[in-house]
């Protein structure tokens, strides 16, 4: 038995700060998207899902915040914003997006990984900090929130950056993509939680104290 | 490693998880001072500062004149909708209404203005995407005399305010505007909406169309526009909205 670093502290600070500010995004985003809220999931005439159904805002009481809700989205948007920038600065000034981004036989191995998980009996390929799935995955997740910052951007000030919302496509479109990246995040977090409970208690101190015990045998070299 | 392992990591996860703590401790006390206070109605004042830091750092590092907004074809009209009808109910007859105009720097009307007036100033159309702070937005094409044109007829001088205020005739609606935003040059005095005389949901015989900001500052059925340094009051920002409301 050996303990072995996991996380480095940086990672861990961008995070934990990221976890609830992006939580708050979210609700604050759900107190804007309230007061106009004409997307769907469905085909033609067909509307599987309206989002969001009248229960849901009975559930979750975000109606009529509107001015609240701006407000908390504009403020929370810098502390996003500004963590989101540094971390992927410091991944790439300390080199750690070597271990982060997909590899050719990433998207091969994913699907293998996936697999595994899912109880088949495949074998979990030969990994480094992260697996195929996660690297794909954390790294699509860094792209996801820089579009929501640009489609944010776009939608806050489409008079002062006009480029910047012709390029997401126009306003309406940016509101579009800007909702959906969300929904986006919330897929996103529901199967981390899942995963984070299934790798159990050593994995997630990791993340809080960045190292966990490792069988001396297993501990992958550095 | 020297020590015992299962010692180690309990000494640094004893320690991680002290400092989340206090994380979260500290968190949730900024949570508390930044949702603390204001009156009924209106955001917290923490907020309400940050606003006012985004409106310096938007003013200061994006707004132009020279940033027009989008401009789109006939074909692109939509149908606008009658969002809201606050200060249109007076008892004033169409041919009685005027237009009283304060100079900065005077506390008195110096003119009530006819509707033959504003029609003298140079005609301006344009067809922008109106924006709702809801979220919605409609293309719509709005004719009318330049605020710009019209300062510099009306009230010369008054573009050295830094603000303009202007008010329904019943004063029961009102915003306040920046004057680079009122001075923009698609800021117009709309007496013409979709080709047809403004209807009286809409603000007849006047409203202003101001695509550099939301809907809520286009205000409808204008009876008085003033000149002044101080930030008139405004309708929404009253009710918690930005008071700035720039796009």
């Amino acid at each position: 038995m050996n303990i072995e670093e996991k996380h480095k502290l940086a990672t861990r600070w961008f995070h934990w700060i990221n976890f609830p500010i992006l939580s708050l995004m979210i609700f604050s985003g759900m107190l804007i998207y309230w007061s106009y809220d004409p997307y769907r999931i469905g085909i033609g005439s067909f509307t599987l899902i309206h989002m969001f159904p009248d229960w849901f805002y009975d559930v979750t009481h975000v109606d009529h915040k509107l001015a609240y809700g701006m407000a908390l989205h504009f403020f929370l948007a810098w502390i996003f914003a500004l963590n989101g920038i540094a971390y992927v600065i410091y991944t790439i000034v300390s080199g750690e997006w070597r271990e982060l981004a997909p590899e050719a036989k990433s998207f091969g191995e994913a699907l293998q990984v996936m697999k595994h998980d899912l109880g088949l009996k495949v074998p979990m390929p030969p990994q480094g900090r992260y697996n195929a799935a996660q690297r794909i995955t954390y790294s699509a997740i860094i792209v996801m929130g820089g579009f929501s910052l640009l489609s944010g951007l776009a939608i806050y000030k489409p008079a002062q950056l006009r480029w910047l919302t012709a390029l997401m496509g126009g306003y309406e479109w940016a509101r579009f993509e800007h909702f959906w990246l969300t929904m986006g995040y919330v897929g996103f977090f529901g199967i981390h939680i899942a995963q984070v409970i299934r790798a159990g208690w050593g994995n997630l101190r990791s993340m809080v104290c960045g190292y966990d015990i490792v069988d001396a045998e297993s501990s992958h070299a550095k | 490693m020297q020590n015992d392992p299962k010692a180690e990591i309990a000494r640094r996860s004893r320690r991680s998880f002290m400092v989340l703590g206090g994380g979260a401790a500290a968190g949730l006390a900024g949570w508390v001072a930044l949702n603390r206070g204001g009156e009924a109605g209106d955001i917290p004042p923490a907020l309400r500062g940050i606003l006012g830091f985004n409106e310096r750092v938007v003013r200061g590092a994006l707004y132009s004149n020279d940033h027009l907004v989008r401009t789109y074809p006939e074909s692109a009209i939509g149908n606008i909708k009658v969002n809201a009808d606050f200060g249109l109910d007076d008892d004033i007859e169409d041919a009685d209404w005027r237009l009283a105009v304060t100079p900065y720097g005077t506390s008195q009307p110096s003119a009530r203005l006819t509707m033959a007036d504003i029609r003298a100033l140079p005609r301006v159309e344009e067809i922008i995407d109106f924006k709702c702070v809801e979220g919605w937005s409609c293309v719509t094409k709005f004719t009318g005399a330049r605020l710009s044109d019209f300062t510099a007829k009306f009230a010369p001088g008054s573009e050295k305010a830094a603000c303009v205020g202007m008010k329904t005739p019943d004063e029961e609606y009102y915003v306040g505007l920046d004057m680079p935003s009122a001075l923009h040059p698609q800021t117009l005095l709309a007496y013409e909406m979709n080709g047809k005389p403004l209807e009286a949901g809409h603000g007849a015989p006047l409203r202003l169309a101001i695509p550099v900001k939301y809907g809520i500052k286009n205000i409808k059925r204008i009876g008085s526009i003033e000149y002044t340094d101080e930030r008139p009051k405004d309708y929404w920002a009253e009710r918690g909205y930005d008071w700035y409301a720039g796009l």
